[in-house]
C-alpha cells in the first residue's frame, strides 16, 4: 500500500465518520429545530389576519336579522368575549347542553343572526379556495383568551358526564385500523416522522401545551385551523367516519382535552409546522 | 388593493427593529388544481421599506417565498414615533402600502 493510497483511505473514514456524528447530531435537534423556528415567527403568526377577519365578522351585521354576534353570551355574558375560551366547554342553560366554543357560535349565528344551522355548517373548516366564517371567528374569539388560565368546569353534571364520554371516545379503539385516540397520545417520548406526539392520556404537561396551542396557523397548509378541525382530521387519520361538525361528540371529547389543560395559560392561536 | 400587512418597529441602542407579516398567497404557478389545470403564479416581486422617505431595504422576492411572508430586518437610526413605510408589488402589478410608527 503506497503512502498516497492510505491518506486517501485515512481521508474517506475521517469524512465519513464526521458524517455519522452530524446525522446524531440532527435528529437529535430536529425538535429543538422546530422550536427555534416556532419562536422565530412567533410574533410574526398568520392567524392574525384569521383573526382580523373573524373580529370584522364579529361586529358585522349579517343573516336574516341582520344582527351582529355582539351579544353573543360565551358563557360569561351576552357580548363577553374576553377570557371566555378558557371556560369552554361549558354547560348552556339555554340550550341544555354543553357546547364548545364552535357550537356555542352556531348556536348564536341561529338564533341571533337567524341563519340555519345548515347554511353555517356548510362551510366549517377553511380552504384554499375559501375561508370559513364559523372558523374565523372562533380564531377571534380564541384570540381574545391569551394569556388566561384555562379553567373548565366539570362541576355540572352535563359537565362530567360530557367529560367522561370524552374520555371513554379518546379511549375507543375502532375502525379498519383498530385506532383510537389513545393509540397515540398515550404514551410519552413517542414522535411521528419529525413531530413528538404529545402524550394527552397521563402527561400533564403534553396535554396543556397541546391544547393551549389550538386553534392554530398550520404553515404547511397556509390556513388557520379550528379546533373542531383539529379533531376532524384526528377521526380521518383513525379511519373512523366523518364526525359531524360540533356534534355532541366532538364536544364531549373537546371537554375530556380542555379539562385536561386546566391550570395552564390559554397560549393560541397557535403556529404549527 | 392587497390585504393589509402587519409591521412592527421598534427601536434600541439606534437600532430599529422592524418586523413585517404580508399577506399574499405566493402562488408558484407550478401547482395544479384537482382537475390539472395549472393555478396561475401570483407572487410579490418587490418589497420596499422606507425610513422618513430614505430607503432602507429593497428586496426582490420569488416563487419560492413562502404564503403570508414574514420579513424582518433592521436597520441604522430611527427614532420613537417616526413611521416606517413598506410596500410590496406582486407580479399582477398589484400593491400595498402600510406603515406603522416605531416605539421604544
Amino acid at each position: 500500500m503506497n503512502t498516497s493510497r492510505l491518506t486517501r483511505m485515512i481521508l474517506v473514514l475521517a469524512l465519513a465518520a464526521s458524517g455519522a456524528a452530524q446525522a446524531a447530531d440532527d435528529s437529535a435537534s430536529d425538535s429543538d429545530k422546530i422550536e427555534a423556528y416556532r419562536e422565530m415567527i412567533s410574533d410574526g403568526n398568520p392567524a392574525e389576519f384569521d383573526e382580523m377577519r373573524g373580529e370584522e365578522l364579529w361586529k358585522t351585521a349579517a343573516g336574516p336579522n341582520q344582527a351582529t354576534l355582539e351579544k353573543c353570551d360565551l358563557g360569561k355574558g351576552p357580548g363577553v368575549v374576553k377570557g371566555a375560551y378558557a371556560e369552554l366547554p361549558r354547560y348552556f342553560k339555554d340550550t341544555g347542553k354543553v357546547q364548545d366554543l364552535e357550537s356555542r357560535l352556531l348556536t348564536c349565528m341561529t338564533t341571533l343572526q337567524g341563519l340555519t344551522e345548515e347554511q353555517v355548517a356548510a362551510k366549517p373548516f377553511a380552504s384554499d379556495k375559501k375561508p370559513s366564517d364559523i372558523s374565523s371567528l372562533a380564531t377571534y374569539v380564541v384570540g381574545q383568551s391569551k394569556g388566561v388560565k384555562m379553567a373548565v368546569s366539570v362541576k355540572h353534571p352535563k359537565e362530567k358526564e360530557a367529560y367522561e364520554i370524552g374520555k371513554r371516545i379518546f379511549n375507543y379503539r375502532a375502525g379498519p385500523y383498530d385506532f383510537a385516540c389513545s393509540t397515540c397520545h398515550a404514551t410519552s417520548g413517542v414522535r411521528i416522522r419529525m413531530q413528538d406526539l404529545p402524550n394527552l392520556s397521563s402527561n400533564k404537561k403534553d396535554a396543556q401545551s397541546a391544547y393551549t396551542t389550538w386553534p392554530a396557523y398550520r404553515v404547511s397548509q397556509g390556513l388557520t385551523r379550528s379546533f373542531q378541525w383539529r379533531l376532524n382530521d384526528c377521526f380521518r387519520q383513525q379511519r373512523f367516519p366523518e364526525p359531524k361538525f360540533a356534534s355532541e361528540a366532538t364536544v364531549a371529547l373537546t371537554t375530556f382535552l380542555a379539562v385536561s389543560a386546566n391550570g395552564a395559560k390559554y397560549d393560541g392561536p397557535g403556529l404549527k409546522r | 388593493m392587497g390585504n393589509p400587512m402587519k409591521i412592527r418597529a421598534s427601536v434600541k441602542d439606534g437600532v430599529t427593529e422592524v418586523k413585517v407579516l404580508m399577506q399574499h398567497e405566493m402562488e408558484t404557478g407550478l401547482r395544479k388544481e384537482a382537475d390539472g389545470t395549472l393555478v396561475p403564479a401570483w407572487f410579490i416581486t418587490e418589497v420596499k421599506a422606507q425610513h422618513q422617505g430614505r430607503t432602507v431595504l429593497e428586496a426582490q422576492y420569488g416563487q419560492s417565498i413562502s404564503k403570508n411572508p414574514y420579513l424582518l430586518f433592521r436597520f441604522k437610526g430611527g427614532a420613537v414615533g417616526e413611521k416606517v413605510t413598506v410596500t410590496w408589488m406582486d407580479n399582477k402589478g398589484d400593491t400595498r402600502t402600510d406603515e406603522a410608527a416605531i416605539a421604544a
